[in-house]
């Protein structure tokens, strides 16, 4: 048997200041790993740390573009931390937010000269509702067919996608958009407020912080929060509480999918103003390592949202200004994430280095 | 060590020669408690020996150890006077170690013959004859291909053994070994043991059944904390003293009297019958029964026969289709396809046989573990959880049950098996409940925090309370119980009064002997 | 007849890559361990083995140099999910994006061009076969081996003592430690398998099937893999009739304009995937069968005590 020069154990508690460790670590190797990564495609190393990680900082109009980015990644991660936390696993965040932008743009298209100040609102509504009712099929079947939610929520991701491009080639075409498949541009009232003149950031941030608000409420206050982690940490005592597991699953991943349905609507009302094949970057994606890079818990969901939000636009910076290409994007975003899950071991279990036992304080 | 080819040893030879096996100041720590601390011992070719303590005492370390699945932090194991570091179980066996297990080690999903060839180095196909030959040579028959799963836990402990004789070891290590077994499957077990140590090997025996230790073994080495208490003849002591080494005073008995139960019941089942979903559980069959206020039920058997199955049917973790709902009833309401939750409401209480991870989520600390059964007795409010009174809650539970913890925020995992279980029967307590079913309650407790659970029952009772106590120790049923049943193979024994219970007649109502004389196998009726 | 042949020899390469990943990820979960990271390991395997191509003209070599890709890959899934004790699905997903990362990345200098198609070895008679012969006999030597491999595989699990450790392990990883049993070992050994699997996979694609390197061309083959381990309910025999199934409905857009029916283009590429879901529904209700043939401890972190 190879035997480990370390040890594996249960913790008897844990420090409150332990949970931060893992996520340092994890963006201290994926900064370095995008430095090195650079490099060797020749760009020199200070240059690379200049554009991955300073350049985001280096004008109000980049400043404004992390902000921009931060919105969706910050509100679809909270809704995912819900579920992950119940221990279901909705991977198909990127097919609710394509659902939820196609449904928010349906009223723009069909009444692209309205002047209805409630447009944004409804269209607000109709992208949650259909993200929604995308993550609903997942919890539908999971529950009644007890169908694994992973593969199922993934799937509906591809298929969202065929969806998306169908329409935009089709039904939602703009019939004076030289065959482009994208849709019509949307009207003033269907379009989400600039909070700088001349930059491209929104008061889509605002909305994800009062999610991110509500998500800390939920989750540490209610009752339905409580239920939800109960039923994900120990299935068998939530069955012995009787917090039915159906339930669970069905908020869980209605949560999530209004959540990047909404992250949705505001992409298609916000930056983009249109229906197109490219809506979302990956945020679906990217928004599941920003929810475990932030403990799954809240407040740390966004400070990560925040250094993803980073990774993009410096990934954009670099890919503009040293031609590097967006996979180093989401190589490092893998990265992020498996260093944070092989650091969380430090956070969960206490590690002893060397075979030596110290024996327990107070053991008679 | 030519002795141990000699087919008999008298008992003054084996104390002068040579050790089989010998601890010399073995310690092993965990975070949490030193579970073995400066034990020696010694063990000669062809002795029984004991190891005796209660739960906790750190008998199944030292066997870990022993068998190589834990290093201990210090001191030394001598094999055969010659210093060895057991590193793995595999190093054990090849030395000469064998282990009969407690808690099962098979794989259900694989037969007989893979089950025993993962142990040795011949194929399933090599190993049948030898495990038909071995199976009558000691008294333990079982068939080579049946799956795991299909068997009992009687005929599980079987293959057990083969599978460790087969190994030809030296040193048999048996944890428990009659825990799994009815009253009437332990002679066997003893003689198959007794023809075992015929041919030099010696047979250590796990156990804190006092009476089987004296009918059984030359020598008995007493734990208690970690450490070894004494080393004695048991032959030559009593119950009560072994006892009383065991653990450090009387045993004391829970004071009760007679039963006065209420004229209508509490609860009742009728005519259930139950598949579970899972293929290897066991199918409940037309059980009816029936619990009045102001009486301890207790149903009684051999693990594995359904108990578990109809815990869950009962507390409402698994649900009935609704139109089989009336075959569980509560204060007159048929409830067979309502969830625990809306049980507990009806005045149904449970404490379940797991503690962490169904009792309790071993992750949260106790203030939110009181939510768990709790949450409607005021610790929320439209919907938010009122963390004063969840604390307030915890603390109340923890000082009326003395539970040992680090208070109201320590973690159900931190807390030791007893004191969980004194937290959870605390908090299910407090729900004021008309009706109790507590499984397994004092399963893994020692012996001072189970004679307080026994006696919170009993005053319970007392109170009022309806109480039905499922628990695979005998004993535990015939001190607290009114009257009981036995389970065996998902089918219910008529009821049992307190005044006609003895070993005896349970014992053969553990092995199917009350279906010839009512119920055939199969017959339903309702 | 044309267009028969076509079908049949579609339907056996888009199956192949999909039966030797699934075979794989079949014996990794069998251990207990959940890998989904397919995908990632699919896609390095693709662009390695098509870069092998482009620089040494050895096919074989590009095979087997994927295949020692999805395994390179493997390793930091098998140390972050039986090192670290990581949460098994959130690692799959983690290594899986950090695959298609890297492979994009390396992929770069070579997107969008092709190379020369694995040579093909036409069975002796059996290819001359009117109708079917020329679309199920005449293909790289791959094809064939696929169900030889399922077969193999099939035999180690269910008779050899390494198949019967793996069972046992992915049923109780403490009871096989307590006889005696390396379970890390173990299950260490059944994700570079895995990987591997799933790398060959991927390099048979990228230089026998499509032929082309892009990015993006796994396009979700990855997953259906492990979908199709869940549909065949850890039974070889059905992985071998679920992949042959898939197989067909991805080339259920050719099937369908060969009939002249008007389909839109982006239903066809969803057919899988729906498919996938429905396969998933299906089996699923049978919940029995399930419990008997999934490996107990599949997903579950084992911690060694020591």
């Amino acid at each position: 048997m190879i035997k480990m020069p370390w040890v594996i154990e249960t913790k008897s508690h844990r420090s409150p200041y332990a949970p931060l460790l893992a996520p340092l670590v994890a963006v201290a190797i994926t900064v370095c790993t995008g430095i090195i990564l650079l490099s060797l495609r020749g760009v020199p190393p200070g240059k690379a740390l200049f554009f991955l990680y300073f350049s985001p900082f280096s004008s109000a109009f980049n400043i404004s573009e992390v902000f921009l980015k931060m919105a969706p990644l910050l509100l679809i991660a909270q809704g995912l931390a819900i579920g992950f936390r119940a221990k279901v696993w909705n991977i198909g965040a990127e097919g609710q937010l394509l659902l939820g932008a196609i449904g928010a743009s349906l009223l723009p298209i069909f009444f692209n000269d309205s002047q209805n100040p409630l447009m944004l609102p409804a269209m607000a509504l109709i992208g949650g509702c259909f993200g929604m009712a995308w993550a609903g099929i997942a919890a539908w079947v999971r529950v009644r067919f007890n169908a694994n939610e992973i593969l199922v929520t993934l799937m509906l991701n591809s298929i969202a996608l065929q969806l998306l491009f169908y329409l935009v080639a089709g039904p939602l075409r703009d019939p004076f958009g030289f065959n482009f498949p994208q849709s019509a541009l949307f009207p003033e009232v269907g379009m989400l407020p600039i909070l700088v003149d001349g930059l491209r950031v929104n008061i889509s941030i605002f909305f994800a912080v009062i999610v991110t608000l509500l998500a800390w409420l939920f989750v540490e206050r209610s009752m339905i929060g409580y239920k939800l982690e109960v039923g994900g940490t120990a299935p068998d005592a939530a069955r012995y509480a009787g917090f039915g597991e159906g339930r669970a699953i069905w908020i869980a991943l209605l949560i999530g999918g209004a959540a990047a349905g909404l992250a949705g609507a505001f992409e298609a009302a916000g930056p983009l103003g249109q229906l197109q094949r490219n809506i979302s970057p990956g945020y679906g994606f990217a928004a599941i390592i920003v929810a475990f890079l932030g403990g799954l818990r809240a407040i740390g969901i966004l400070f990560a949202a925040f250094f993803m939000a980073v990774i993009f636009v410096g990934g954009d910076i670099a890919q503009t200004s040293a031609g590097v290409p967006f996979a180093v994007n989401i190589v490092l975003q893998g990265v992020l994430l498996v260093t944070y899950l092989a650091a969380r071991v430090f956070v969960d279990y206490r590690v002893r280095f060397g075979t030596k036992r110290r024996l327990p304080e107070g053991a008679h | 060590m030519k002795a141990s080819s000699d087919a008999t040893i008298s008992s003054s030879d084996r104390d002068q020669e040579a050790p089989l096996l010998e601890l010399v100041g073995v310690t092993k720590a965990f975070p949490a408690v030193l579970a073995n601390d400066d034990v020696s011992l010694r063990i000669q070719p062809g002795e029984i020996r004991a190891i005796l303590g209660e739960n906790g005492a750190g008998k199944s370390t030292l066997v870990k150890i022993i068998y190589g699945v834990l290093v201990p932090d210090a001191g030394e194991i001598r094999w055969r006077g010659e210093k060895v570091a057991i590193r793995n179980p595999a190093h054990a066996r090849a030395l000469g170690i064998g282990m009969v297990f407690q808690h099962f080690s098979l794989f259900e999903t694989l037969t007989v013959a893979e089950n025993i060839s993962l142990a040795t180095a011949q194929s399933p196909a090599e190993l049948e004859p030898a495990i038909v030959e071995f199976g009558d040579r000691f008294g333990l028959p079982v068939e080579p291909r049946a799956l795991v799963h299909s068997l009992s836990v009687g005929e599980r402990q079987r293959v057990e053994i083969i599978r460790c004789l087969l190994q030809d070891p030296r040193l048999i290590i048996m944890d428990e070994p009659t825990s799994v077994l009815p009253p009437s499957g332990i002679p066997p077990l003893f003689e198959t043991i007794r023809k075992l140590t015929e041919q030099g090997r010696a047979v250590l025996f796990i156990s804190h059944k006092l009476e089987e230790i004296r009918s059984l073994c030359h020598q008995a080495t007493v734990m208690r904390g970690g450490k070894v208490i004494a080393s004695v003849d048991p032959a030559k002591e009593t119950n009560e003293s072994l006892a009383h080494l065991m653990i450090g005073r009387d045993i004391p008995h829970p004071e009760r009297e007679a039963a006065t139960p209420a004229e209508n019941a509490a609860m009742a089942v009728r005519g259930l019958t139950y598949t579970p979903p899972d293929p290897f559980g066991t199918i409940l069959r037309d059980i009816s029964l029936s619990l009045h206020p102001g009486e301890i039920v207790g149903i009684a058997g051999v693990s594995g026969n359904g108990q578990r199955e109809l815990a869950a049917v009962l507390s409402g973790e698994t649900m009935l289709p609704s139109s089989r709902r009336d075959q569980v009833v509560i204060d007159g309401n048929a409830c067979g396809d309502i969830d625990s939750g809306k049980r507990r409401s009806l005045g149904l209480a449970f404490v379940p046989e797991e503690r962490n991870g169904r009792g309790a989520v071993p992750e949260m600390d106790l203030t939110k573990n009181a939510l768990l059964t709790a949450h409607s007795f005021g610790l929320t409010k439209r919907g938010f959880i009122q963390r004063p009174a969840a604390r307030a809650f915890a603390e109340r539970c923890i000082a009326e049950m003395d539970v040992r913890c680090g208070g109201w925020d320590a973690e159900a995992r931190s807390l030791s098996g007893g004191n969980l279980q004194k937290y959870i029967i605390g908090r299910e307590i407090r729900l004021q409940p008309q009706i109790l079913i507590a499984s397994q309650p004092t399963w893994g407790v020692d012996v001072g925090a189970a004679a307080a659970i026994r006696q919170q029952l009993v005053d319970l009772r007392d109170g009022g309370v309806a109480i039905l106590v499922i628990s695979e120790e005998l004993e535990e049923l015939l001190e607290i119980a009114d009257r009981l049943h036995v389970l065996f193979r998902g089918h219910l024994s008529p009821s049992i009064e307190r005044a006609r219970a003895n070993t005896t007649l349970i014992g053969d109502f553990m092995t199917g002997g009350f279906l010839a004389a009512d119920q055939a196998p199969g017959t339903a009726s309702l | 007849m044309l267009t028969l042949t076509f079908l049949l020899s579609g339907t056996l390469l888009a199956a192949t890559p999909l039966l030797i990943a699934a075979l794989g990820e079949l014996v990794v979960e069998k251990s207990g361990i959940l890998n989904l990271s397919i995908e990632g390991m699919m896609a390095f395997g693709a662009v390695i083995g098509f870069i092998v191509v482009t620089k040494t003209d050895g096919y074989w070599l590009a095979i087997a140099v994927g295949g020692l890709a999805g395994s390179a890959l493997s390793v930091v899934f098998g140390a972050v999910v039986l090192v670290t004790l990581g949460n098994q699905v959130a690692t799959g997903i983690a290594v899986g994006i950090l695959g298609l990362g890297l492979s994009a990345l390396i992929g770069q200098p070579f997107e969008s061009s092709t190379v020369a198609p694995m040579a093909k070895v036409a069975i002796p008679v059996l290819s001359q076969l009117p109708i079917v012969g020329r679309g199920l006999f005449n293909h790289p030597a791959i094809v064939y081996l696929a169900p030889v491999l399922a077969f193999a595989i099939w035999f180690m699990l269910m008779k050899t003592k390494v198949g019967l450790i793996i069972r046992a392990v992915g049923e109780s990883p403490e009871s096989a430690h307590a006889i005696g049993y390396n379970v890390n070992a173990v299950r260490f050994a059944a994700i570079l398998f895995g990987g591997f699997l799933a790398g060959v996979a991927g390099a048979f694609i990228s230089i026998a099937s499509t032929t082309l390197w892009a990015n993006g061309l796994i396009a979700g083959r990855g997953w259906i893999v492990v979908a199709l381990v869940v549909f065949a309910t850890w039974r070889s025999g059905r992985i071998v009739i679920g992949a042959y199934l898939f197989g067909a409905a991805t080339i259920g857009e050719l099937l369908v304009q060969s009939f002249g029916i008007a389909i839109p283009s982006q239903l066809l590429t969803s057919i899988p995937f729906i498919a996938t879901i429905v396969a998933i529904v299906l089996l699923s209700m049978d919940g029995r069968s399930i419990r008997l043939n999934a490996p107990v401890s599949l997903g579950r972190v084992y911690q060694v005590t020591q």
